[in-house]
């Protein structure tokens, strides 16, 4: 998520004392999470304030709130639905509110690593069930039954011997007077009876946005408020010399204009000294309207101190990289078995470069935050992934003690993983806490783009031996990427255990590092996103070498069932075969093909999902590609949460992973991002988005999410089947149709 | 400067510099915030208003040309019939993942289904492919269009 020892940073600013309203229990696992999010019995509690998910009205009206933000991964729905079935709410009944963030009360508030199920389904559940059984407990006291003769359906209570029934809004006044239950009683449903969970449900904010309602960051309104531009160097690691403010402050609307020296020295230290989500120097512009403070912008003439990296380009950086394939990899990742020993050996040998560009996460809602800093306390209304960060972020930053910062999470025009990084937040909290009113920064397209923590670029060189049945018996790898001392910059590592590892048996995964100024973090699928283009294109290299299909290929490197090392309880390979062979069935992989046409697979394990994607292309011989159709099969586990959110994800993946194959490149030049706009790096448009056809595979597993899982397998997919029609293997991103003319 | 804008139906007098963009005016100005800012240039289409029924990016129309011309916004657009069915289409398909684009992908939707009432596959790609959605909802949007259109049959 972020780097370590920035987390260390932040865990060093003094933490709140009121750690004390936590009622903690002594249950296990996701049962103790109950006892998280009830009320402590001296938590003053309005009427029908069950705890602190749930208020029901007399009128039966349910409130639930959802804890995490809502960047269009459908968490504010999913995770209500999950206590609404445990509930036993009528859906038509419920109303979701948005947490502001709240430690004391909460756990695990942010959007990423699609983690928003695996961590919240359990608990979720646990709390819907812990308020329907104080529901029930109120009935039967009232009623002088046991609690067992009760029954719930659709936001009542039932008494069947007796015939009595209540609603819970008649209920929830009495109900929210008893303490929370515990754990250990709580029975959960069978999934047969589940009524919401499984249902595709509309997104609950779905009527208000056709409408245009204004529920996002950006659309924010405080009294007073001022609008703000932020001016940094375009020039990664530089800082103001001079600038001509005086002119500034003439122009029309603009209020105040002044250099901001940036922060902790610490936090840029704690991250390498180059990628910073900390407060950069610049200047700030404070207007009476955004326009005018854009406009001013405009006029501005500064003289930058560009700092040590003002050479960087693309083209230095991948000289730098061919500079370091010269030499042996300077970091060991992995190492089994003797692999030069068996390259020399080997029947046959395979050896290719692979390399892959930095690229932007373009939200299409640039970052902004609304900021009001004054007498010590700090409040925010921003879209962000992660509150809790940005809160220890402006602490440190502006010396406020984390109990007086608060933040309201607004809905998030997109996140990526950008808005893990909450650069733009403190930014305006420097700028209102100097102009000592609210503010509103809005960067423009161009600063983020050009301010972004970019996907890292990387280069792969490797080797391969097989024997004489085509099996690999070595595998020797040479990973150029990015960092400092040895250390990965953010999301530019390769994981030791990348598949396939643990079925090659001589293996060498080496790294050697750039270092660069370019900040980097994490985007969709951090790391697998590209890698696995990387690994699945190769395996797929050598099944061509072996001379056997590509996908019975894959199937035979799986070999036996077992889990391997990995994320989470490890790599499955019995969950990959699934999707494998569900993917192939759905394709109708092996089928005659018109000419030049042809069919690629590549399969993924990604923050504990599982997918499998079958791509159908054509290359013309212009090189021109059409892709006819991709098919996914992906296994997130035993339940879909959302089915209707589901799929929309699933879509979303794959359209993302197109852009990164078709379109996207970012491009360095004297220090700085070229690219300033989505023109040069474009997502994908409606004429490049083909058919796609999605299926789960429901694994005996806990259900897991589906942000990421489904990207990483759709490039490999594409490029492979413009090997099978074409004869022309894509070793560089984005794909280049030129080069695949005839 | 003063000016007077007929916006959804009803005049409004504004006071802003005659350059701001109607982008601005709308969202700041006038806070009707549901026309979205993506790029400022015209790329992306998530700042799509009418103008006299025609679709046009509002990042790129200073606020001194428009005249008397009548600006419907996607606050406004549920009063015309078929932007009513496009919005109650892209629900019931439930287009949205973030969001943040919609509006403008229905004042587009709404604009062509306006001028032709069954569009083809390839008429929605036309259409639409100067809109961003970054999320990737395509496949829904077009969806969504074929919807609208049908109950209108």
């Amino acid at each position: 998520m972020l780097p370590t020892e920035l987390q260390r940073v932040i865990a060093g600013v003094k933490r709140p004392t009121r750690r004390a309203v936590l009622v903690a229990s002594a249950a296990a696992g996701g049962a103790l999470m109950v006892g998280w999010y009830a009320f402590a019995k001296d938590q003053p509690r309005g009427d029908g304030e069950l705890n602190a998910f749930v208020t029901i009205t007399p009128n039966n009206a349910i409130t639930i709130v959802a804890k995490n933000p809502e960047v269009g991964q459908g968490a504010k729905t999913a995770l209500a639905m999950m206590i609404a079935e445990e509930l036993d709410a009528d859906w038509s009944h419920v109303t979701i509110a948005q947490a502001d963030l709240d430690t004391t009360v909460f756990k695990g508030q942010y959007a990423g690593g699609s983690m928003m199920t695996p961590e919240n389904y359990l608990p979720m559940r646990q709390v819907g069930a812990a308020t329907r059984a104080l529901l029930i407990k109120a009935a039967a006291k009232k009623w002088g039954v046991p609690e067992s003769e009760c029954s719930t359906a659709k936001s009542a209570v039932y008494h069947h011997a007796s015939k009595k029934s209540a609603s819970y809004g008649a209920l929830a006044a009495a109900a929210s007077r008893f303490d929370a239950p515990d754990p250990k009683t709580l029975v959960l449903k069978d999934p047969k009876a589940f009524t919401i969970i499984g249902k595709p449900t509309v997104g609950i904010d779905s009527a208000r946005l056709v409408k245009g309602a204004p529920l996002y960051g950006i659309d924010v309104t405080v009294p007073g408020m001022l609008y703000a531009v932020f001016q940094k160097c375009p020039v990664f690691g530089g800082k103001v010399k001079s600038a001509n403010l005086d002119a500034i402050k003439k122009l029309p609307g603009v209020k105040d204009a002044f250099v901001v020296e940036g922060g902790s020295k610490e936090v840029f230290e704690a991250e390498g000294g180059t990628v910073s989500s900390g407060l950069l120097p610049g200047i700030a512009i404070v207007a009476t309207s955004w326009w005018q403070a854009d406009k001013a912008r405009k006029a501005l003439q500064v003289v930058w101190d560009e700092g040590p990296y003002g050479a960087t380009s693309s083209e230095s950086l991948a000289k730098e990289a061919d500079a370091a394939f010269l030499k042996p990899a300077t970091l060991s990742l992995r190492n089994t078995g003797d692999t030069d020993s068996a390259l020399k050996t080997a029947a046959k040998t395979v050896e290719a470069r692979y390399d892959y560009p930095f690229i932007a996460h373009v939200t299409l809602e640039p970052q902004n935050c609304t900021a009001h800093v004054a007498n010590g306390k700090a409040e925010f209304w921003a879209p962000t992934q992660l509150p809790e960060a940005a809160r220890g972020l402006v602490a440190h930053t502006l010396g406020i003690d984390l109990k007086n910062i608060t933040v309201h999470m607004t809905r998030s025009g997109g996140g990526f993983g950008r808005r893990l990084m909450n650069d733009y937040m403190v930014e305006a909290a420097w700028i209102s806490k100097t102009v000592g009113a609210p503010v509103k920064l809005v960067w423009s397209r161009a600063d983020d783009i050009g301010h972004d923590f970019y996907r890292p670029g990387g280069w792969h060189q490797i080797k391969a031996g097989l024997d004489k049945d085509g099996k690999p018996v070595a595998w020797k790898h040479h990973f150029v990427s990015f960092g400092k001392d040895k250390k990965f910059a953010s999301c530019a590592g390769m994981s030791p255990d990348s598949y396939p590892a643990g079925r090659v048996p001589n293996m060498v995964y080496g790294a050697s590092l750039i270092q660069t100024g370019i900040p980097m973090g994490p985007l969709r699928a951090p790391g697998e996103n590209a890698l696995v283009w990387v690994f699945q294109s190769f395996i797929d290299e050598l099944a061509q070498a072996a001379g056997k299909d590509p996908l019975s290929y894959q199937l035979e490197l799986l070999g036996k069932d077992e889990k391997l090392p990995g994320r989470g309880e490890g790599f499955s390979t019995a969950r990959s075969r699934g999707v494998l062979e569900k993917v192939r069935q759905m394709s109708g992989w092996g089928r005659a093909l018109p000419p030049r046409t042809g069919l690629g697979v590549a399969f993924a394990y990604c923050h504990l999902g599982y997918a499998a994607e079958v791509a159908e292309v054509s290359v013309a011989k212009d090189g021109a590609i059409t892709i006819h159709k991709i098919w996914s099969a992906v296994d997130v586990g035993r339940q879909i949460v959302n089915p209707m959110g589901a799929e929309n994800q699933c879509q979303g993946g794959i359209v993302d992973a197109l852009s990164h194959a078709l379109n996207q490149k970012i491009t360095f030049a004297n220090g700085r991002t070229v690219q300033t706009n989505f023109d040069g790096h474009m997502p994908v448009t409606m004429h490049q988005v083909p058919p796609m056809e999605i299926a789960f595979v429901l694994s005996d597993n806990n259900p897991t999410g589906l942000g990421e899982p489904v990207f990483p397998p759709v490039i490999p997919a594409v490029t492979n089947a413009i090997f099978a029609a074409s004869g022309k293997r894509v070793r560089s991103l984005p794909i280049d149709e030129k080069s695949l003319a005839v | 400067m003063q000016y007077r804008l007929n916006v959804n139906g009803t005049e409004h007098s504004i006071e802003v510099d005659p350059d701001t963009p109607l982008l601005w005016v709308l969202r700041d100005a006038m806070n009707l915030k549901g026309t979205k800012y993506g790029c400022g240039a015209g790329i992306c289409g998530a700042c799509t208003v009418h103008i006299d029924g025609e679709p046009v990016r509002s990042c790129l129309m200073a606020v001194s040309s428009l005249g008397t011309s009548k600006i419907t916004t996607i606050e406004g657009i549920s009063a015309s019939p078929v932007g009513q069915r496009v919005q109650e289409a892209w629900l019931k398909v439930d287009v949205m993942q973030c969001g943040y684009c919609q509006p403008g992908q229905i004042m587009e939707a709404t604009a062509l289904l306006s001028r032709n009432k069954a569009p083809s596959d390839g008429d929605i790609t036309t259409a639409m492919d100067s809109h961003i959605c970054r999320c990737g909802t395509y496949t829904r949007i077009r969806e969504a269009i074929k919807l609208a259109a049908a109950k209108e049959a």
